[in-house]
């Protein structure tokens, strides 16, 4: 098969050219190839060809909450996006906190067949802060990283104790930052908008204060931390100030963070619920810095699935999160529009950095690499529908919005599991 | 009043419309002062009380603000309900829904809940406070008492001081008296102070005597015990001695300024009990206020069904 005449976008610069891909691996990549008899040739012209997207943050919900998403649904919702491979957290019932749950993910995303998909492991038991999760066993089945996702491990001796183990397996631990005595039943960020809408916010120090112990122990344990979905313009500074001293913090963002401020909750939309919660103007501003300046290595989508009933209630009483795999590479490409990224600097943060940070394959356009694309065109607009996503959560608050910058193919191991046209 | 289904905060009422409301609800006063409490405006019609946190002044209020004016009031308490079993807002409201309900009084401890059961119904939704966002008929019974004084709100100058942080009637109160050209000061211990009050129009004093300086209205809203034990303050005692209003700090007010609370006033607290049962204080008067602004909504919103 030959991507004809796409705009490739390799480390470091974008050239125009063809891609010829043979038994699951990129074979060529040339200015212009001729096509082998029977060769098929998918004609790129205006379109990016991308390393095959990876998004390290995802919710699948299976096992235990198969109504708000499952493994085929999620999977079909990633290569939908762009993406060809996802890492799935690991807050579903049971939790994945040992090997059972880590092969039974690995088996159904082979079934599925659409993406590749890494499960990450809890870092305690059953998510409860107490006894560290068999994190040796987990590797061994295939997690790729650990993570309390949803909330952070609140003993920062556990989390000492759980940095240092892991690292003996090569793990990383992704830390969700959030310090429960400060959030305090909070829904929303706290400001003008909390006020206005009577809403309980909490004050960015309740992220702060993590991202700050996870530096302080990563620093002086000299091992590496990756921050998740920073929202706060305070917790850009912390992270961007210990990485300048050599800390081995890397951090990820997602595109609501960067896209949405705390405005968006002024009518008590449900939708708008996320955590951490969406804030200021300042805080946008200062992600999109972050992102600009490598503060920030990746962009996720934490798409995190709910079934409707999840939503339609009281704004206290909904479900956090956003579905967000579908939307993910066409807010991120606005910052491509805006002249704060170019092509390069988005697929680094959207493919290389997630790869370079968990160890995986991937990430990189070259002769003998696996032939993970994603092919896109950039330019063109579209509105986003939650009736047509595929994935099950239809959860999002950038219903109605005008984007730019729609997935043509996703192509897995030479595979194409995505073409926009159906066929 | 312009067409609107629902009355769900001072925030997105225009001050025309706070004036109609205010004009009717005086009217209303003046008759249930001559105990005139059989009104023929909602005859026929069905007005649900649905309370999700425990009320007797305001619930008590809109039943007998429905009932003088004729209604049918069935009173809805999340303590006795299907609530209890699980049943969402959204079916709830349903169901009161399709009984036929031509008003829906919501009181519910999340803010924006009256919002979602507004999308829900077709009947008209009254929000009786929810969370900390707003308590309109409180705000506009608050007005209410003023314009028996003042003839015009323009200008005049209202002192708010207590739990701002956790007040919804805070809230609706500096909506709608900023909407009438009211000037609103408020003080508070920083800790029950809310994050961006100030952008509302609210002005934000450094002392309670600066806060009431010149003021024609002092109004001192509920402390709750259990801020105490939230670590806002550390006791009702030094909230008192520092936050408290007595008649050395009233003296800062202009001669005759309204004393007012929504209620239940702790004694010694918010206020002295000098100033609750002094002779400018209208504590008493709100509670009549409130009954003849409740009746004033409940006719403007459902008078074009009844015509």
């Amino acid at each position: 098969m030959i991507l004809r005449g796409g705009t490739l976008v390799l480390e470091t610069k974008t050239v125009h050219g063809d891609i010829r891909i043979a038994n699951g691996k990129i074979a060529e990549i040339s200015p212009a190839l001729l096509p082998e008899t029977g060769e098929d040739v998918i004609d790129c012209t205006g379109l990016l060809v991308m390393p095959g997207l990876i998004d390290m943050h995802v919710h699948l919900r299976e096992p235990g909450f198969e109504r708000k998403e499952d493994i085929a649904s999620g999977a079909a919702a990633a290569v939908k996006g762009g993406f060809t491979q996802i890492c799935c957290m690991p807050n579903t019932k049971p939790v994945v906190d040992n090997k059972v749950v880590v092969t039974y993910i690995k088996a159904r995303a082979r079934e599925v067949g659409l993406c590749k998909i890494h499960p990450i492991g809890a870092i305690t038991e059953g998510q409860e802060g107490k006894t560290l999760s068999a994190i040796g066993a987990m590797k061994q089945a295939g997690a790729v990283a650990l993570s309390e996702d949803g909330k952070s491990v609140a003993s920062a001796g556990l989390m000492a104790n759980a940095m240092m183990y892991a690292a003996d397996f090569g793990l990383k631990c992704l830390c969700h930052c959030e310090d429960a005595s400060l959030v305090d039943g909070g829904v929303v960020h706290e400001g003008y908008y909390a006020t206005l809408t009577g809403l309980k916010g909490s004050i960015r120090a309740a992220e702060d204060l993590v991202i700050a112990r996870e530096i302080c122990l990563a620093e002086s344990l000299d091992l590496p931390v990756h921050i998740c979905h920073v929202s706060t313009y305070s917790g850009v500074q912390l992270i961007r100030e210990a990485k300048a001293r050599g800390v081995k913090v890397t951090a990820e963002t997602c595109p609501h963070y960067f896209t949405l401020t705390d405005e968006a909750i002024k009518d008590f939309d449900p939708m708008t619920k996320v955590n951490p919660p969406l804030r200021e103007e300042r805080d946008r501003l200062a992600i999109v810095e972050g992102l600009k300046d490598g503060t920030i290595d990746c962009i996720v989508s934490d798409h995190a699935p709910h079934h409707a009933d999840d939503k339609n209630v009281e704004y206290n009483y909904a479900a956090f999160g956003i579905s967000g795999l579908e939307t993910s590479f066409a807010l991120s490409n606005a910052l491509v529009k805006a002249g704060a990224l170019d092509y390069c600097g988005l697929v680094r943060r959207m493919s290389a950095n997630p790869a370079k940070i968990l160890f995986l394959e991937g990430g990189k356009i070259e002769e003998g690499a696996a032939a993970d694309l994603t092919v896109a065109d950039p330019d063109e607009v579209w509105t986003v529908d939650p009736a047509a996503f595929v994935s099950k959560g239809k959860n999002t608050p950038f219903a109605g919005r005008e984007v730019c910058g729609k997935i043509k193919y996703t192509i897995v191991d030479g595979e194409i599991k995505y073409r926009e046209d159906g066929r | 009043m312009k067409r609107r289904k629902d009355i769900l905060g001072l925030r997105e009422l225009e001050a025309e419309e706070i004036d109609e409301i205010l004009t009717v609800g005086l009217s209303m006063k003046k008759l249930l002062k001559q105990n005139i409490k059989k009104l023929p405006h909602l005859g026929g019609r069905s007005v649900i009380t649905l309370f999700y946190e425990n009320s007797t002044r305001t619930r008590c209020s809109f039943e007998l603000a429905a009932k003088y004016m004729g209604a049918h009031v069935v009173n809805v308490s999340s303590a006795t309900s299907s609530v209890q079993k699980g049943e969402t807002l959204v079916d709830t409201g349903k169901t009161l829904d399709a009984m036929r309900s031509d008003v829906i009084v919501i009181r519910h401890p999340v803010g924006g809940a009256p919002q979602l059961l507004a999308k829900t119904v077709r009947a008209h939704v009254i929000n009786a406070g929810d969370g900390m966002n707003e308590h309109p008929s409180q705000a506009l019974l608050d007005m209410l008492t003023m314009r028996e004084s003042f003839p015009t709100l323009a200008g005049r100058k209202i002192a708010i001081l207590g739990d701002i942080g956790h007040s919804r009637v805070a809230k609706s109160d500096l909506f709608g008296l900023t909407k009438l050209g009211a000037e609103v000061t408020m003080y508070a211990p920083r800790t029950l102070l809310p994050t961006g009050i100030e952008h509302m129009g609210a002005k934000i004093c450094s002392s309670r005597e600066e806060a009431v300086e010149g003021a024609d209205v002092v109004m001192g809203l509920r402390i709750q015990l259990e801020r105490q034990h939230a670590g806002n303050f550390p006791s009702l005692g030094e909230y008192a001695k520092f936050y408290g209003v007595d008649e050395t700090v009233l003296r800062y007010a202009k001669p005759g300024a309204l004393v007012m609370h929504p209620g239940p006033v702790n004694r010694g607290v918010e206020l002295t009990s000098a100033l609750i049962d002094g002779e400018t204080s209208k504590i008493e008067e709100q509670v009549l206020s409130g009954i003849a602004v409740r009746m004033a909504m409940l006719f403007l919103l459902t008078k074009e069904e009844i015509a």
